[in-house]
Formats: structure tokens, C-alpha cells, sequence
């Protein structure tokens, strides 16, 4: 709180150094660490995205239902169409206020294509338990190549604010 | 080149308008001295409403008792957003600025007028903002109001209001430091803590900037000018505001933790050189940090996130951590000057414990590094964000970093505003004593309650997470803890507010006769003038408790790190 002495500009002492060179190192590290996982890793977020409209979405997706539809399975008490696309082929989920649309059922260690876009607001693709989560965006065609390494129903939750019925957005991926 | 005209109260003549402070013996600015009160009220208000609505949500998250609704928990969610991290923090900090740019300086404040303008419109644009949201229900946006969710336009016009009346404020804090050189009101560097306080307001500058990009657009939008805006490019320029909004706080919060070492136990910075590099390191990297916010958005290549998130590599982390060392090095050198020699950590014991400057500043450092950093440097590496973005870790971290960091430290200082700046007996002191335990204590366990929910799936911003039915039951055990937490902590909070209005608004106005509030008539800041580099240099007194501790952190980082890059690579394949 107090003005420093004239001359400030002092020479750091051992421990100081030290410090300082370990935290620079660890720094570094952890800047490493990151393309690191990017070459070698498993997981990384996904960058393919496209531009798009919410109408021109909703059409491929449309067809992609129609194309692929197997069944119909309700959530919330709303009806959804359950949609089992081949392995290694482009797969669509469309999000709106307040529904994942539409049910998908994938084969596990089969890799897929996911689109996620949005038709309104910002809405948060979170899957559950896998635990991944992307955010997802009017206008933007976000791309996810993933690959299911476990079996069972997942939930996909909503985890960005979008209006009052926000927790009441939840949809399902099934892997087989 | 002709010397300033007289309008200094100081100079020969002129009317006198200053008093002389007995304790710190330095000369306070009475438009200085009104301007830091009227802020740090508005501050405490602020932090009052938004307090309220803290409890109030926290019970509803809290899934046993699920208090509100769900229009009114997205609603106080939003007013809490609104109160807390700009609000609380905003005012809080132009007190700091005009306290750091007269008091520290010896130097009076050469802008009241347009100081006073600034404290109008962010009163003005805070009031308002308040007001939308409780009454008009279009305005339930959250408070980043990422569009295309479209609040009503007074929405953005209060917070364009807040952002000018702040930016004014933060140009006088330039003023006063510009006359206060001219006018040598103090020779050679500015002292350490203005120094820190100057990084807070150049950051400060266009960190408001940014947020003008973002906000004005949207005001647009809503009053129909313009058809549309990229949501993308929203997100960019409104955390191009918000992230380093946050940073704001940091180089604020560790400025006061400079303070607050040397107020209770009389430090001198180890080197000066060291603690200054480390605020200008905040300065070049800090503002990249707005790509934490999207690391998971659709758009951004490998390279930009990376780079991005790690402010350059990780330069600005390197800053935090070489005052992670500094301040506590500082306090053990003072400390065993003074005798307490013993052992690794005899200074530690030998501590004021119960100055509740020293516990607040303790706690502030222990849960921003330990609990706050490490989480932070974690969920913003680019692939981990993956499991962390928009889950309960999310608010898990920057409650641990803006509520136990920067507002206990925030609350501590306050403790000696109310003696030295409001020149009232602080009452109450033995809830002054207490007070940065129960509030910090509380914070921890909700911050661990949050991450711990966080890391089960539990998303944030999300009235009731039972809807999705696929939450384990280990959630409730994390929620009750996140919920006790927030009770504590709340407790803490309104134990903080009676200690402040109590003192304030009872009893005489009188000067100060010490500075220390519980522990003895010492004076460290006087103290600290008489550690001689001999002293600081002595073998006895090296900081070695200190680098112990430093080491200890990075081992937990580490851990940290690595258990998350672990759980990771668990997951589905995705790219």
C-alpha cells in the first residue's frame, strides 16, 4: 500500500527463481498436453461444423426420419420417432423448445456422423451418462463423429438456459 | 510548461477539503471519501438482493426442498447473476479505484463531478435492471441473455446504462493518477496495490468495450433496427466482457490481498519486481480467456480454441501463480521477523487468526487457488471442457473463485473501510471475528457440493434435473451438501451485512484511532516501513513454510489434472 523504495528493480532470489521456473515449466506442460490429446487422443471436441438455416435443417432432417424411421417411442407423454440410420452414416438430431428430435438407435463401436443444430435459441447437448456435452447453435451445423463404446439408453439433457421449459427438454439415444 | 491551476484544496489558499487519516497518516480527499461510501453502499445492497435470491435458489436446487417455481428460479437466477457478478463486484471495485487513485497517492480526486456521473448511471442502470426482471416476465433471460432469447429493450438499455456509468468512473481513476504525477502528490512508482488496482481498471476499460459489441447489437435487435445478430458472435464479444470481467475481479481481489497482508500483519512484497510482472502478465494474456466459454461451440477450429483458452501457455495462470507465492512468502517473512521463527509453519500458528483481515484474506487465497484455479485450469483445457460445460462444475468453479475468492476478500477489506473511510467503531466484532469462517465455510461446501453434482451429469441453470430421470442417487447426498452450504454461507453473508449497517448506521462519527480491529494496537502498515532488506534478506526469515505450501498446490493440481484427462478418456469416441 505503501510507494516502493527508488530502486525496485531488484534481482529475484533462490526460492523465487524456483518458483518461478517450476510454475514456467508446468505452464508449458499444460500447454503441451493439449495437441498432445488432439494427435493421440480419443476425445476431442469436435470443429466440423457447417452453416445452415433453421428451415433447411429441418427438412434434411425430416427426410433422415422418414428414410430410417423403425418405431415410435413416447417422452414426456409426447410421441417420437425411433430412427436406426446404417453404421458410418450421417445422423441427425434437431433441437428446439423444448424437444431432441429425433430418438436415435445406434450400434455400439459402429462410428456415426451427428449433426446438432438448433431451431431457435442456444441449447446444450449434454448426454448423460456418458457425460459429453456441445453446445448447439441456430445456424450452425455442428458435426460430431462419434463412436458408442457402451450399450443401454442414454438421456440427453438440455444444459443451456432456453426459456422456462428448459428442464423439460430431454431426449434419448439408444445403442444396441 | 505552465503549472496546473490552483483548484486543489491542498495548494496554498485554497479551501481546505481533505482530513489526514491518524492511522495510515495519509491524506484523504473528501470527494474521494464520499464517492468510496456511496459506492461501497450501493455495493452492499446490491449484495443484499442478491443474497436473498441466492438463498431462494439454492432451496429450490436443493431437490428435498424445491422451493420456487419454475418461473421465479429462472427469474431470481437471473436477478442473481445480475446483483452479484456485476453489480456487487462492479461497485465494489470503482470504490477500490477511487480509493487506489487519491488515498494510496497521497492525491485528491480531480474528477468528482464526472466520478459522480458514473456512480449515477451505474446506479441507475442497476436499479433498472433489477426492476425488469422482477416485474416484466419477456426479461427472464439469464443474465448473459444469449439471443436469440430476446429480453425487452430496457433490458440492454440498463445494462449499456451500468456498462458507460462504469467506464466513466474507471476513466477518472486515469485522471487522478495523470494529476497526482503531475501535481508529485507521490515520487517515483505507484505503490504496489494502485498498481494492481491500475491493472483492474485497463482491464477494466476493454473488458466494457467488448461488452458494448455484444450488448448494443442486441438492443438493437430487440428494439427491431436490426433483423438478426450470429449467436456465435454473440457468445465471442459477450464473454469477450464476461470472462475478463472475472479478471477484473482476479487483479482487483489480489490487489486487496496485497492490502490486506500488510493491514493485519505488516508485509513488504518480497520483490517488488516479482508481484508487478506477475499483474502485467494478467494484462497481455488475461483477455484471451473469453474462449473458455467456448471451447464446446460449433464454429472454432483446434488451434483457435487452444491457444485461446490457454491465454497464449498458460501465461496469465503463471501470473496467479507467482502471487500464489509472493503474498504468502510476504506474510511469513513479516511474521518471523517478528520473532515467530519456529519451524516450517511457527509462523502460521503465531498468526492473527482472529483479525477477520487476516482470516478473510486466508480464506480468499486457500479456496481461489485451491478450489477455484485448479478447477478452472482444468475445465478450460480444451478437450476436458467436454465433461464440464454448462454441468453444476461449472458454477462449482467460479463460485469458488468470485464468491470465496474475490467477495471474501471484498468482505474483509470492508471491515477497515468502515473505521478508516466511514470513521465509525466497527461494531459487532466479535460476529466480525467469525464471520469470514462461517461464509467461507459454507462457500467450500457448496462449491464441492456443485462439482461433485457436476461430475455426475448434473447440468446448471436447470430448475429440476429429476426431469431427466437418468441422475444417480449419490446426487441428492451432493445437492444436501451443496444446499448446507449455501445455508452457511448465507448465514455468513447476513452476519457480514448486520456488522456493516449496524456500524454504519449507529454511533457517532469518529476518526480512527488504530488500525487493527481485534488483535492489539499494533500498527503493520507502519510496521511493515521498519522491515529492513536486512530483515527481508536474514536466513531466520526465508520463506520456506510458504514454498512448501506452493509445492504442496501443485502436487493437487496435478492430481486434479490428471484424475479429469482420466475421465476423459472413458468416454465415447468423439472428434
Amino acid at each position: 500500500m505503501l510507494a516502493p523504495e527508488q530502486n525496485w528493480w531488484k534481482p529475484m532470489d533462490r526460492l523465487e527463481k524456483t518458483w518461478l521456473t517450476v510454475a514456467l515449466v508446468w505452464c508449458i506442460f499444460l500447454t503441451i498436453m493439449m495437441p498432445l490429446w488432439y494427435f493421440q487422443g480419443k476425445q476431442n471436441v469436435p470443429t466440423e461444423t457447417y452453416r445452415t438455416t433453421p428451415q433447411q435443417y429441418a427438412v434434411t432432417v425430416n427426410e433422415f426420419v422418414a428414410k430410417y424411421q423403425i418405431g415410435e417411442e413416447s417422452i414426456n407423454g409426447i410421441p417420437f420417432p425411433v430412427v436406426a440410420p446404417p453404421a458410418g452414416s450421417d445422423v441427425y438430431i434437431r433441437a428446439s423448445a423444448w424437444q431432441w428430435y429425433p430418438i436415435l438407435q445406434l450400434e455400439k463401436g459402429k462410428e456415426y456422423r451427428l449433426h446438432l443444430s438448433s431451431m431457435d435459441y442456444n441449447h446444450g447437448f449434454s448426454l448423460q451418462p456418458v457425460n459429453i456435452n456441445l453446445q448447439v447453435l441456430p445456424g450452425y451445423d455442428y458435426v460430431a463423429t462419434i463412436t458408442p463404446t457402451s450399450s443401454g439408453d442414454f438421456t440427453i439433457v438440455c444444459n443451456e438456459y432456453c426459456y422456462l421449459g428448459h428442464h423439460t427438454m430431454v431426449g434419448k439415444i439408444i445403442v444396441k | 510548461m505552465a503549472t496546473l491551476a490552483p483548484t486543489f484544496p491542498w495548494v496554498k489558499g485554497a479551501k481546505d477539503d481533505y482530513r489526514t487519516c491518524p492511522v495510515l497518516t495519509l491524506k484523504v480527499d473528501m470527494h474521494a471519501e464520499r464517492l468510496i461510501i456511496a459506492n461501497a453502499v450501493m455495493a452492499v445492497l446490491t449484495l443484499t438482493i442478491g443474497g436473498i435470491a441466492a438463498l431462494l435458489i439454492a432451496l429450490t436446487r436443493w431437490q428435498t426442498f424445491h422451493l420456487l417455481d419454475a418461473t421465479w428460479f429462472y427469474r431470481l437466477l437471473t436477478l442473481h447473476g445480475i446483483d452479484m457478478l456485476i453489480a456487487w463486484m462492479v461497485f465494489f471495485e470503482i470504490a477500490g479505484l477511487h480509493f487506489g487513485s487519491t488515498v494510496l497517492l497521497n492525491a485528491r480526486h480531480a474528477a468528482p463531478k464526472l466520478a459522480w456521473l458514473g456512480f449515477i448511471l451505474m446506479t441507475i442502470g442497476g436499479l433498472t435492471a433489477n426492476v425488469v426482471v422482477l416485474f416484466d416476465p419477456r426479461n427472464t433471460v439469464a443474465y448473459t441473455a444469449y439471443m436469440p432469447l430476446k429480453a425487452s429493450p430496457v433490458f440492454y438499455l440498463s445494462y449499456i446504462l451500468f456498462a458507460v456509468g462504469a467506464l466513466i468512473a474507471v476513466a477518472t481513476f486515469f485522471i487522478n493518477i495523470v494529476v497526482a504525477k503531475r501535481e508529485k502528490r507521490f515520487e517515483g512508482s505507484m505503490p504496489l496495490v494502485a498498481f494492481g488496482f491500475m491493472t483492474a481498471a485497463i482491464l477494466a476499460t476493454y473488458t466494457l468495450l467488448q461488452g458494448a459489441a455484444a450488448i448494443v447489437p442486441a438492443f438493437l435487435w430487440s428494439m427491431g433496427v436490426i433483423s438478426s445478430f450470429d449467436p456465435g458472435i454473440y457468445r465471442n464479444f459477450f464473454w469477450g466482457f464476461g470472462h475478463p470481467a472475472q479478471q477484473v475481479n482476479l487483479a482487483a481481489m489480489i490487489s486487496i490481498w496485497y492490502s490486506l497482508a500488510q493491514i493485519t500483519v505488516g508485509i513488504r512484497p518480497v520483490n517488488e519486481k516479482f508481484s508487478r510482472l506477475a499483474f502485467v502478465l494478467y494484462l497481455f494474456f488475461i483477455n484471451l480467456g473469453a474462449a473458455h466459454h467456448l471451447l464446446g461451440d460449433p464454429g472454432l477450429s483446434f488451434a483457435w480454441k487452444a491457444v485461446n483458452t490457454s491465454y497464449a501457455m498458460y501465461l496469465a495462470v503463471l501470473g496467479s501463480m507467482m502471487h500464489a507465492f509472493s503474498i504468502p512468502a510476504a506474510m511469513e517473512v513479516a511474521l518471523r521477523a517478528k520473532g515467530y521463527r519456529k519451524g516450517l509453519f511457527g509462523w502460521l500458528r503465531n498468526a492473527p487468526w482472529k483479525e477477520p483481515g487476516f482470516s478473510a484474506l486466508v480464506i480468499s487465497i486457500v479456496i481461489f487457488g485451491w478450489v477455484g484455479g485448479v478447477t478452472g485450469v482444468v475445465i478450460g483445457t480444451e478437450q476436458i471442457n467436454m465433461l464440464v460445460h454448462n454441468t453444476m462444475r461449472l458454477p462449482g468453479h467460479f463460485h469458488a473463485t468470485v464468491v470465496s475468492g474475490t467477495t471474501t476478500a471484498f468482505m474483509g477489506l470492508t471491515y477497515y473501510l468502515i473505521p478508516l473511510i466511514f470513521r465509525k467503531e466497527l461494531k459487532l466484532k466479535k460476529w466480525a471475528v467469525w464471520q469470514p469462517y462461517v461464509f467461507g465455510g459454507g462457500m467450500l461446501l457448496l462449491s464441492l457440493g456443485m462439482i461433485t453434482s457436476g461430475l455426475q451429469g448434473v447440468s446448471r441453470r436447470n430448475w429440476d434435473i429429476t426431469f431427466a430421470g437418468v441422475v444417480p442417487g449419490t446426487v441428492e447426498l451432493t445437492l444436501a451438501i451443496f444446499g448446507i452450504g449455501a445455508i452457511l454461507a448465507v448465514i455468513g453473508g447476513i452476519m457480514f451485512v448486520t456488522v456493516v449497517f449496524v456500524s454504519v448506521l449507529t454511533g457517532p462519527r469518529t476518526e480512527a484511532n488504530k488500525l487493527l480491529l481485534v488483535s492489539g494496537d499494533g500498527n503493520p502498515v507502519l510496521e511493515s516501513t521498519k522491515l529492513t532488506d536486512h530483515m527481508m534478506e536474514d536466513k531466520q526469515n526465508q520463506p520456506r513454510g510458504a514454498f512448501v505450501l506452493v509445492f504442496a498446490f501443485l502436487v493437487w493440481f496435478a492430481v486434479y489434472y490428471f484424475t479429469n484427462w482420466w475421465l476423459l478418456g472413458r468416454t465415447w469416441f468423439i472428434r
